[in-house]
Order: C-alpha cells, then sequence, then structure tokens
C-alpha cells in the first residue's frame, strides 16, 4: 500500500483531495455553517444591544425608566468588553468546559460554535451598531420627530436602515472573520474546515499540502463572500437614474433624469 | 381670542450656564404670518425648536389651544403632529423616495391608509411642484427641491402651524426664490407660519407680525411697517440698517 502512495507535492494533494473529498467538503461545509448561523445571531445580538445604548434619556423621562436603563447598559457594556477583549479560542473552552464541568450540561459540537461564534461577533457588533447609528445624521432623527414619530418609529423607519446600509461592510467583514476563526473551534472538537484538514494531514504527516487545500478552501470561501456582499450592497443603494412621473411629454424629452453619479471611494 | 392657537409666556432656555432666551412672550393666532428676525446667536432657532419641543424650555410656559405643553404629561410626538417644521438642512429621510417622505408620516403616525396618505401627498407634492419627482431619492434632488418636498412632508400631515427654521440659508441665491414662493403661496392660502428668517424681503412683504430678537429676548415686535419703516429700538435700527447696507438687494426686490 504505502508503495503506492505519491511522493511528490501535486499528486499528493491530488491523492488528498481524490480520496478524502467528502471529509473536506463536510469540513468546509460545517464552517460556513457556523459563519453564517453564527454571524445572524452575532448580528440580531449587536442590534438589540446597539439599539439598547443608543435609547435617549430626557430630564423628563420617570426615575425608574432611568435606573433600569442605567442598569440594562452596565449589564451590556460588561458583556461587549468581556467578549471583545478576551481571545475567541480561550472563550470557547472557558464556556465549554465550563458548562461541562460545572453546570453538567454537554453542549455538544454544533450549538456549543453557534454559541460561541454568536455571542462573539454579537460584542462586535454592538459596538459597530451603535458607532452606525450614532452615525446617521441627528437632522434625520429630528426630521422624524418633526412629523410627531416616537423614538421607537423614528428608529425602525429611519434610522435603521440608514445604519443597516452603513454597516454592511462590517457585517461582511465579521462573517469573512468567522468564516476563518471558526478554526480556534477545533480546540473544542469542533470538526469544521481546520479541524478536517488536520485530521486529514495527521493521517500521513502530510501537512503541507493538506494546508494547501485548506488554504485554497478558505480562501474560495472568503473570496466568493466579498463578492456576494458587493452585489448585496449594490442592489440596496438602487439605480442612479429615477423615472420622472409626468405625463407631460414636452416636460423632459428623455423621461429620464440622472442624478448625480454615485461616488465611492477606493474603486 | 379662539383664534390663538401658540401662546408662550416668560419663555426662558438655558444651555448650562448660557443664557439663550429669556422672559420671551408672545402669541400666533390662526391666519398669522409670523417672522423672526435678528443677527446669528440671537436665540431665534432655539425659541423655534422650543416651540416644537425639539429643545425643552427650563423655564416659562408654551400653551397649545391654552393647554401647557412643557410638562411632562403632554405626549409631545402627538404635539408635533399639530405644529411642523421645516428645517434649514432639509432633513429629508434619505433612505426614501419622495413620495415615501410624504407618506411615512400619515400612514405610521396619523395611521392612514395609504390610498389616502398617497392622495393627500401627491396634492401637496403638486401645489410645491415637486410631483414629477416621487420616485427619486433626497440625494438625487437640488438644495431648492428638497427644501420643497420638506415643505410638502410638513404639509401633508396637515399641521395647524408651521415652523420654518431659516429655510433658505442652506440653498443656492437661485434657489432661494423657488422656495420663497411656495412659502408666499402658503401665507395667501390662510396657512398659520412662523418663520425664522434672514430673508428680509420675505420677512416685510409677507409677515403681517415680525419679531426682533437680540441676545435672548424679544427687543421689538409689531407689523412690518412698524419693524422696517419706523424702529423705535436702537439695536432693531443697527440691525436693519447693517442688513440694508450688505444687501441691499434684498430688500429692494
Amino acid at each position: 500500500m504505502t508503495s503506492s502512495l505519491p511522493t511528490d507535492f501535486l499528486g499528493r494533494i491530488i491523492y488528498l483531495i481524490t480520496n478524502y473529498t467528502s471529509s473536506f467538503l463536510r469540513g468546509a461545509a460545517t464552517t460556513i455553517a457556523i459563519a453564517l448561523v453564527g454571524t445572524a445571531v452575532g448580528c440580531l445580538i449587536g442590534f438589540i444591544v446597539g439599539i439598547i445604548q443608543t435609547i435617549p434619556v430626557s430630564a423628563n423621562d420617570s426615575k425608574l425608566k432611568k435606573i433600569l436603563l442605567g442598569f440594562v447598559n452596565v449589564i451590556l457594556k460588561i458583556y461587549v468588553e468581556v467578549f471583545r477583549g478576551t481571545p475567541m479560542i480561550v472563550q470557547a473552552m472557558f464556556i465549554y468546559y465550563g458548562a461541562l464541568m460545572y453546570l453538567d450540561i454537554n453542549m455538544g459540537m454544533w450549538f456549543a460554535a453557534f454559541f460561541i461564534v454568536s455571542i462573539n461577533t454579537g460584542a462586535y457588533m454592538a459596538e459597530t451598531v451603535r458607532g452606525g447609528i450614532i452615525s446617521v445624521d441627528w437632522g434625520q432623527t429630528e426630521g422624524a420627530m418633526a412629523i410627531g414619530m416616537t423614538h421607537f418609529q423614528t428608529m425602525l423607519y429611519v434610522v435603521f436602515p440608514q445604519t443597516l446600509r452603513n454597516i454592511i461592510p462590517q457585517i461582511g467583514n465579521n462573517l469573512i472573520i468567522n468564516i476563518k476563526d471558526s478554526s480556534v473551534l477545533s480546540v473544542i472538537g469542533t470538526v469544521e474546515l481546520f479541524y478536517a484538514a488536520k485530521q486529514t494531514a495527521g493521517a500521513y504527516y502530510w501537512y503541507f499540502e493538506s494546508m494547501t487545500i485548506a488554504m485554497a478552501i478558505y480562501l474560495v470561501m472568503t473570496l466568493l463572500t466579498s463578492f456576494l456582499l458587493r452585489k448585496w450592497e449594490k442592489k440596496l443603494d438602487g439605480s442612479a437614474v429615477f423615472d420622472l412621473a409626468t405625463t407631460d411629454t414636452l416636460a423632459h424629452t428623455s423621461g429620464m433624469l440622472h442624478g448625480p453619479e454615485r461616488k465611492q471611494r477606493g474603486i | 381670542m379662539s383664534d390663538e392657537i401658540i401662546r408662550v409666556s416668560h419663555l426662558g432656555k438655558t444651555f448650562g450656564k448660557n443664557v439663550v432666551l429669556r422672559d420671551i412672550n408672545f402669541t400666533v393666532s390662526r391666519g398669522d404670518v409670523t417672522s423672526i428676525i435678528g443677527s446669528s446667536g440671537s436665540g431665534k432657532s432655539t425659541l423655534l425648536r422650543c416651540i416644537n419641543l425639539l429643545e425643552t424650555p427650563t423655564s416659562g410656559e408654551i400653551l397649545y389651544h391654552g393647554e401647557p405643553i412643557n410638562s411632562r404629561k403632554v405626549n409631545a410626538s402627538e404635539y408635533r403632529t399639530h405644529v411642523g417644521m421645516v428645517f434649514q438642512s432639509f432633513n429629508l429621510f434619505n433612505n426614501m423616495s419622495v413620495l415615501d417622505n410624504c407618506v411615512i408620516g400619515q400612514t405610521k403616525v396619523l395611521k392612514k391608509k395609504k390610498e389616502d396618505a398617497v392622495a393627500n401627498a401627491m396634492k401637496y407634492l403638486e401645489k410645491v411642484g415637486m410631483a414629477p419627482y416621487i420616485n427619486a431619492k433626497p440625494n438625487q434632488l437640488s438644495g431648492g427641491q428638497k427644501q420643497r418636498v420638506a415643505i410638502a412632508r410638513a404639509l401633508a400631515m396637515e399641521p395647524e402651524v408651521l415652523l420654518f427654521d431659516e429655510p433658505t440659508s442652506a440653498l443656492d441665491p437661485e434657489m432661494v426664490g423657488e422656495v420663497l414662493e411656495v412659502m408666499r403661496s402658503l401665507a395667501r392660502d390662510g396657512m398659520t407660519m412662523m418663520v425664522v428668517t434672514h430673508e428680509m424681503a420675505f420677512a416685510r412683504d409677507v409677515s403681517n407680525h415680525v419679531v426682533f430678537m437680540s441676545e435672548g429676548v424679544i427687543c421689538e415686535e409689531g407689523t412690518p411697517d412698524e419693524i422696517f419703516e419706523c424702529p423705535k429700538n436702537a439695536r432693531t435700527k443697527e440691525f436693519l440698517a447693517r442688513f440694508t447696507q450688505s444687501r441691499g438687494l434684498a430688500l429692494s426686490s
């Protein structure tokens, strides 16, 4: 058997790909699943935390509201600082083994992975959302308040849609980070792409070859992700031209008006 | 006095130690077009923002149909649907089309049916001459167009009073005219308006009441003739003299 094993780099790569296809693919699928779910849930956590942190308190508000909001904000601040300020690899072991040994909960590979990536992403997204909300011009809020919208309505219809548009690059950034950083979950036995590649490598001591394949798969996944995110952004921005809604054909012979060219930096 | 809509009495506003408004008193009755003039930093905008509760007054009272509105019990959002505001920087919702800008308040705040809200919005967009642009986004419009849409948005809520906070100050000179024209036509239709402005010709020709403010107090108020033709207060005289010197054109237009 051993004599038939390839000895050159290319031969080994082909050997690994053909014999361990399903192992790599399953690892890649697991990585994508963890990254997608972790980013989605993390965004949700981030939105909630970011929105709570930007609730305005005016002098007219009741004392109870002030105290309650102050208390919740302290908790949220601790959450953000702790999970942003410690490495995910340590968080993974801390939470997984903590739950196992002291709470008698075996989270299982999937739940542990989703949980850890989600709360980690949530801590980062909370700051991103908070920044996104603050960066929407205050005039937008005043415009909404001036037509009688409540804080909640202002958020929902005016500020949040603009925040979302502004933080999409950051959401994409987090998704790409999660695709890569989910590899640290191998320490708690999550069989994602890195774990699968390591296992495969271990069988033959072909670390370089196996990691070359893993590198290529990671790169394809992240490039594809950033490509799709760009497309989504473009779609959200809508058309740069708009139809002139007039039946007066003499008004504008072309029937279309061009808005100012949408400027993009760094492209 | 059933026509009285807003009464401001002994209104004061301080930002920390900085006194911005002191003992402001005046009333706005139905159909009044009140112009508030004065140099920058005299508290004009702050006064207007207090009336819309975008700033909380630190003392005094604002009565809306006899009801004090700057107290804790009053629902500020509900009150603001009756007192519209047009801003210097337009503040159109950037994420919505022109039409949606004028519809959203009606459907979400006034709970009107979508068709009714659209029809109503179209009525006012036609009035300001922006009906052809309903599909445009705010960043595709010129400043004057944006301000006209902002006026339509405020009108679509069918407020009793419309406040204008320097509506033409952020516009290129050639766009000032189109916005002032819309405001003139509103005044002709009997809309109750309070306008903070540096357009002296507008204050003189369109309003029936002019308030001159300086250093946080009302120095002088009266009819346009009283203020512009024979001002009594020394500071009013000085201000108007400076204005006619530097912007002679504005008054002669």
